[in-house]
This record gives C-alpha cells, structure tokens and sequence, in this order.
C-alpha cells in the first residue's frame, strides 16, 4: 500500500519524494516588478519566410518576437508592411475610438446602466490592426475583447451600445450578456460565453468556404488562458488536416482573470510553439506593436488564401484592466505590472510613430481623442432613449420564446401563453412590453 | 399523402424490401445529389463507408470534399459543423457510437442548439448529428448507452429515434433539410432487422418483415409526428426504437388489445396522438432502454398524468433499462425485454 501523502517515505525506502509544480506569478500585490527575463529582441531583426513557407522552416518565429516598432518609433525590418499614414491615422483613430467607447461604458456599468463590461485596454491593436489586415467580408470569430473589429469594420456604436444595455434596441433581443455581440453582416459571429468554442466553429467555416470554392477566409481570437480547453487543440488539429483557411489568434495578455499565463503553460513554452506539434505555421508577435499585428495577420491571411495552410499567432500583450467590471486585479497582481510593461502601449506606440515620421501631432491627437469621446458620448445618449437595463424599455417578453427553434413547437406555445397570463394578471391587459 | 398511406402505396407497388442501414445510406445519397451544401462527415465514414456501412459507397459518388473521414475528436466534429452551418452548409456528422458524444456535448447543447437564439436568428447551425444508440449487440457499457433525455433536456436541439427503415429514411431526410439542429438517434439492435426482444429466437430479417418496404426515390416523415403501430382500447404503450418492436412482440404474445404508438420524435413531441390514444384506452405503459431515473419516461409519465389524470384507470408505469451501466455479460438481464414488459402489462391490466 502507498504511504499517506503526508508522511515520509518509509523506512529503508529510497526513493525521491516527488512534489507537485503549482506555478505561481512573480509578483503579487505590493511587490516591486521585474521583467528583465523577457526577451524581447530588438525591432525588425526577426526574419520574414515566405507566405507559402513549410511550418517547419519558421520554427524560430513561434519562440521570437516580432516586431515592427522600435525604440526609436520608427518602422524597422522585413514586417514593416508599409502602411500610408493615411491607414495609419485610420488605424489610431479606431484605437482612440474604442478606448474612449470602453471608458464610457465602463462608467456605465459603475452607473448601473448595465450589468457587466470588458475593457480591452492595452490589447487593442491584436483587434484592430489585425481586423484591418483582412478583407470586410473575411469572418471573424471572435472572443469577448474584440469589440476593436467591429469598431474597425464599422459597425454603428449605438448597435453595440444598445446590446450592452440590453434595451428595446437590441438586435439580440436582450438574450445575451453586455458585449456578447453578433452581426452577421459585419462577418462577425455570435460571441459565445463558454471558452474557446469558437475556435473549431472557425475551421468549420474556413472548410466550408473550402468546400465551396469560395475566397473569403476565417480568423479566430481567443485568450492564452482558453487554449487550455479541448476546443482550441481540436480546432488546431481539424485546421492542419484540412490545410483549413483559418487564422487562429491567441491574444496573450498574461491573466486569465486571477489565473495568469503559467496556468495554460506558459512556463514551459510559448503559445505560438503549440503550432509546431500540429504542423501549423506559428508566429509570435509584439501585441503592442500595431504594425507588427498587422502585417503577421496580412501574412496569415495571405497564406490562407493562397492555400498555403492555416497559421497560429500569439500575440503577446498585456491587459492592462481588469478582466472585467466584476474583476478586482488589485487583490492578485501587482499594480506596477501595467506601468512597467516593456512593450508600452499600443495607442501610443502608434502616436509617437506617426509623430516621428511627421503625419501627425500632440494636438491632432488631443483633438481627436476629445472628438472621439464626444462622439461616443452623444451615441451613448441616443441608445439611452432605447432604454437601459432593467428600467422596462427592454425587449417585449413575447421574444423570450422566438428563435429556440424557426417554428414554435406546442410545448413553447403553450408556455408563451402561460408568460402572457402572468404579465397580465401583474400588470393588466395594456401592461408593458407586450 | 399521409406517410402510413405512402407506405401501403408502397407495399403494393415496389415491394422494395431494405434493412434501415440501406435506407440511411440512401437518405444520405438522396440528400447529397438534391443538395450540394450537404456535406457528410465523421469517424470512419469515408472510404471505408462506416463501422456500420451507412455511409458505404457515398465518397467514391459524391467526392472527398462531401463526404470525408474525421480525426477522432467529437468536440472538434459537432464545433466544425457549427461554424459549416453557419456558412451556410448542411453538416451531417455521424459520432461512431452515442456512447462517445459527451465530449461534443458542449458543441451541442451550448452552441449548436443556442446559436439561433443568441443570435436572434443570424446565425443557424441546420446540422443532424447521426449517432447510433442502444444496447442488444454486446457492446458492453461503452457501445450501448442510450442517451437521449439528456439532449430532450435542452432548449433548441430536434430529437429523433426512426424504429423501421421507411422511417428512418424519411426522418433523416426531414432532418438534413431541418433549420434546427437534431439528433438523430439510430436503434442499431435493429439496423439489420427487426428484434423482438426474445434474444434466444431466431431474429427476423427485415426482408420478411412488413415495415421493410421503403419506396425508392424522396420522401420524407415530418418531425414531430407519431406512427400508430397497432391500433387496441386495452392500454396506450409508448414506445421509440427498438422497444416498438420489443413491445409490439409483447403485446401481440400476450394477446393484448393495445394501441401502441411509436414517437419517433421525442422533441418536438406528438402530443395530440399521446393524449388521443390514452384518453381511448385509460391505461399508459411506457417503454425504453434508457436508464429509468430522469429517463424520457419520466417526462412522458408527467406529461400524461398532467394531461390525461381524469380518463386514467390505473397508474402510468414504466419499463426501462436499470440505473446501471450497460454490463456487458449480463447485457439480456439489464434489457428491458419481455418479461419485464410482460409483467408490467398484466400489472396495469389488473388495476
């Protein structure tokens, strides 16, 4: 019989004890930062293979860092994708966009306008200048910090806003949590709550894109802490069978809520490296570096399309928020994580770029910031007229039993008749919301 | 034309005369010929047309891009059909063995079966997930669980259990062109022929026996509506796949007057031909091989007690499979067979 796991081996044994690993961050609450283990390269000194590369030719970049922007906030080495400042400005202002949309709505939720939000704080260029890599029709996938794609790709901000409000304007219905949002004509697909289900429904439809003969491809996001569920390690292996026209995106932002980036594995090895044992093309990417997850997605997305095979990135960020407005990050990592960070701010990285190569200013950039908060501001006020959460100019509870099934089956019907009963006995026969 | 009527039509015109793994393979060949967003997917079902040959001959006819093997992932089967489906396509993954689709279960009943209604219908996953089911072929407890309830428990899923090859065939062609997930619950005891429970006599083929007689070419059953097997005024038994024929043996052994309704969909439930039959008869037996506890009897039993209290003359009863695992050896002493059936029938009578 085996010793009690509390007691010494027995006597006469020699066998080694054996313990167990639990990872633990380097710092927690209070504690001095150190990120000098690190390594992050030097901007555009990592190689750029081919597009139609063999997987196991790049093997080198699933462990490097690529990045674009250097020090001295100029564009450096093969990744630089040689945007126009035109596209550039654009890509800033979608950043300064969705920040000030999440500031907004973060006073929302505090506001008790709704329930729940999740600010994207730090991350926004894995969403937006990797969306502005694909073509509009391209499909997305997404996790729920992406709301930078639909900003991207022009989605209007009352949609988004009056589904986080859940109010009469949701075109969800009020079915689905804050920023759990869908727009098929945006090519962007119902967020789902359970973790990294969308990834292997993203090479089902990069296969059936395949399957058709179709040209438009599917990208797929989702955080470090979810490649830990199945869903992530079937959708890689369907992706390398079927040489499937997908993008899967892994936005390492180091916390998994309080869990940080060494519970999914990251002690051991990188995310991106998770590709090499499926044979996928993988890359590792500065996720603050804006050009740099631009041009690693229009590499992929190229790949894609030209039937060169699918590719896994990581990109490595910080979240520089809470995980959401029901988190707390102060009770379990240290504050100084954010300030210290080594690879910056993505807005600001691409501002100090922009300045450096004389497109743009302090000012243009102070005006636009202003004007974007405006602009947000004023949206804001026009979806409160939908209603907010949980002040009765929410969905008529008639579509509480619409869309379960495309018709409605006796059982449902006789259970909307019951719901109709009960709403009139509360509130009469012209009560609310009918 | 009603479908009972299409079968005599049938019965007196082609007497065509297949096993219920034929009449899958042709509802399949039907839907992949009318339909090129049809794709057929799963373990083992390309080149080598199943474990069970349901799909047998399909690939080399309607290609590697419509008909393909899988890796052995169910997570990762039923989630690609998901995003298939939302392309546009109609997936219609088969999962080797029932016993084996818990790990795509979350595919299933948070994703495929919710899509349309989170979405607030912009998004659709129309799959049919086929999976055969049931015990009664010595495939011990991993090859022969029958897990239907757990999926009649979710909001957005079609459950369907065919008990003949007419219906089998016609059931899987509604549900390909079906906008709403289902599962499609295939009774493998008698895939090949008709079982009457009676284990230790001889099995007979479906070439002999009557529901055998499939018409060639499309048809197809709505979901939703039972077939009246037998008609009697003694006592409603309800019944889905292999059990119709167990109870049927039974009934017919016994000389009861039964009416004896096969559901074939469990959701969305004939509801009016349950209420119909029991409130002729008073009496309501119900049968399957599923575990008994939170079965689908217990549903049917509370849906009938709700529904039909003041025309009933004896208490709704059950015959199930036991709350074990499937045990492999003793396989015919956990089978909800004639005797048990038997004896609950001459229970209810006496009431």
């Amino acid at each position: 019989m085996a010793d009690p796991a509390d007691k010494p081996p027995r006597g006469g044994d020699n066998r080694p004890a054996l313990a167990l690993h639990v990872p633990e961050p380097k710092s927690r609450p209070g504690d001095p930062v150190d990120f000098s283990d690190l390594d992050i390269g030097e901007a555009g000194s990592q190689p750029r293979p081919d597009e139609g590369a063999h997987p196991s030719e790049m093997t080198g970049l699933a462990y490097d860092l690529i990045r674009v922007l250097g020090d001295d906030d100029r564009a450096h080495g093969p990744w630089d994708p040689k945007l126009d400042p035109e596209t550039l400005r654009t890509m800033l202002r979608h950043m300064a966009m969705t920040r000030a949309f999440d500031e907004r709505m973060f006073r929302g939720q505090r506001q008790g306008k709704t329930s729940f939000y999740m600010k994207c704080t730090g991350e926004e260029a894995t969403s937006i200048a990797t969306s502005m890599a694909l073509a509009s029709d391209d499909m997305v996938f997404p996790s729920y910090r992406q709301q930078g794609i639909l900003i991207a790709r022009g989605y209007p901000l009352i949609e988004m806003i009056n589904q986080i409000y859940s109010n009469k304007g949701d075109k969800l219905k009020g079915r689905q949590l804050p920023i759990m949002y869908s727009s098929r004509e945006h090519s962007f697909f119902s967020i789902s709550g359970n973790l990294a289900t969308q990834t292997p429904q993203a090479v089902g439809w990069a296969m059936a894109s395949a399957i058709k003969g179709d040209s438009r491809i599917a990208a797929t996001w989702v955080g470090e802490g979810s490649t830990a569920e199945g869903d992530f390690h079937s959708a890689c292996t369907f992706a390398t069978v079927y040489n499937a026209p997908v993008i899967l995106n892994v936005i390492n932002n180091q916390w998994a809520i309080s869990s940080f980036s060494g519970f999914a594995g990251a002690e051991r090895t990188t995310f991106a490296a998770r590709a090499l044992g499926y044979g996928l093309a993988g890359l590792r990417v500065d996720g603050n570096d804006p050009l740099a997850c631009y041009a690693s997605q229009l590499w992929a997305a190229n790949r894609a399309r030209a039937n060169k095979g699918p590719t896994l990135i990581e990109y490595f960020t910080y979240r520089a928020e809470g995980h959401s407005t029901s988190d707390d990050p102060s009770g379990y990592r240290s504050a100084q994580e954010r300030e210290d960070w080594p690879l910056g701010d993505p807005v600001k990285r691409l501002r100090d770029h922009l300045i450096a190569i004389g497109e743009w200013d302090e000012d243009r950039q102070a005006a636009m910031d202003k004007e974007c908060a405006e602009q947000v501001k004023e949206v804001t006020k026009e979806a409160e007229k939908n209603g907010i959460l949980g002040h009765g100019l929410h969905q008529p509870f008639r579509t509480m039993f619409e869309d379960v099934f495309e018709e409605l089956p006796w059982h449902l019907k006789e259970q909307a008749e019951q719901a109709t009963r009960e709403r009139i006995k509360k509130f009469g026969e012209k009560g609310p919301n009918r | 034309m009603s479908a009972e009527a299409k079968q005599d039509v049938a019965a007196e015109t082609t007497e065509r005369r297949i096993n219920m793994i034929e009449a899958i393979n042709e509802a399949l060949d039907i839907m992949l010929e009318r339909d090129p967003d049809v794709i057929v997917m799963g373990e083992d079902v390309g080149y080598f047309g199943g474990v069970f040959r349901c799909t047998a001959g399909l690939q080399e006819k309607h290609g590697r891009t419509r008909v393909f093997d899988t890796p052995i992932s169910e997570c990762g089967i039923i989630g690609v059909a998901v995003g298939m489906g939302a392309y546009g396509l109609r997936p219609v993954p088969e999962i080797q063995f029932a016993d084996y689709i818990y790990p795509g279960l979350d595919q299933l009943i948070s994703e495929a079966a919710r899509l349309r209604y989170r979405s607030a219908a912009e998004f659709i996953a129309p799959m049919t997930v086929r999976s055969p089911f049931g015990g009664g072929i010595f495939g011990g407890q991993t090859h022969s669980q029958s897990p239907e309830s757990l999926f009649t428990h979710v909001s957005g899923l079609k459950t369907v259990i065919p008990s003949t090859p007419y219906d089998a065939k016609g059931l899987l062609i509604a549900a390909i062109e079906d906008n709403d997930p289902v599962i499609f619950f295939e009774p493998k005891r008698i895939y090949n022929g008709p079982f009457s429970g009676f284990y230790d006599r001889p099995v007979e083929p479906w070439k002999k026996h009557p529901q055998s007689v499939v018409p060639e070419g499309y048809y197809r059953i709505p979901l939703g509506k039972a077939r009246l097997v037998a008609e009697g005024e003694e006592l409603t038994i309800l019944a889905y796949g292999t059990m119709v024929h167990v109870a049927e043996a039974v009934a017919k052994e016994k000389g009861v007057d039964a009416d004896i309704l096969d559901l074939r969909t469990l959701v969305p439930l004939d509801i009016e031909a349950v209420e119909k039959s029991v409130e002729k008869t008073g009496k309501c037996l119900i049968v399957h091989e599923a575990t008994r506890t939170s079965g689908f009897g217990a549903e049917l039993s509370a849906l009938v007690t709700e529904r039909c209290f003041y025309h009933l003359e004896a208490p709704v009863t059950r015959v199930t499979g036991f709350d074990t695992p499937y045990p492999h050896s003793l396989e015919w002493a956990y089978f909800p067979g004639p005797v048990r059936i038997g004896e609950a029938i001459d229970k209810i009578l006496k009431d």
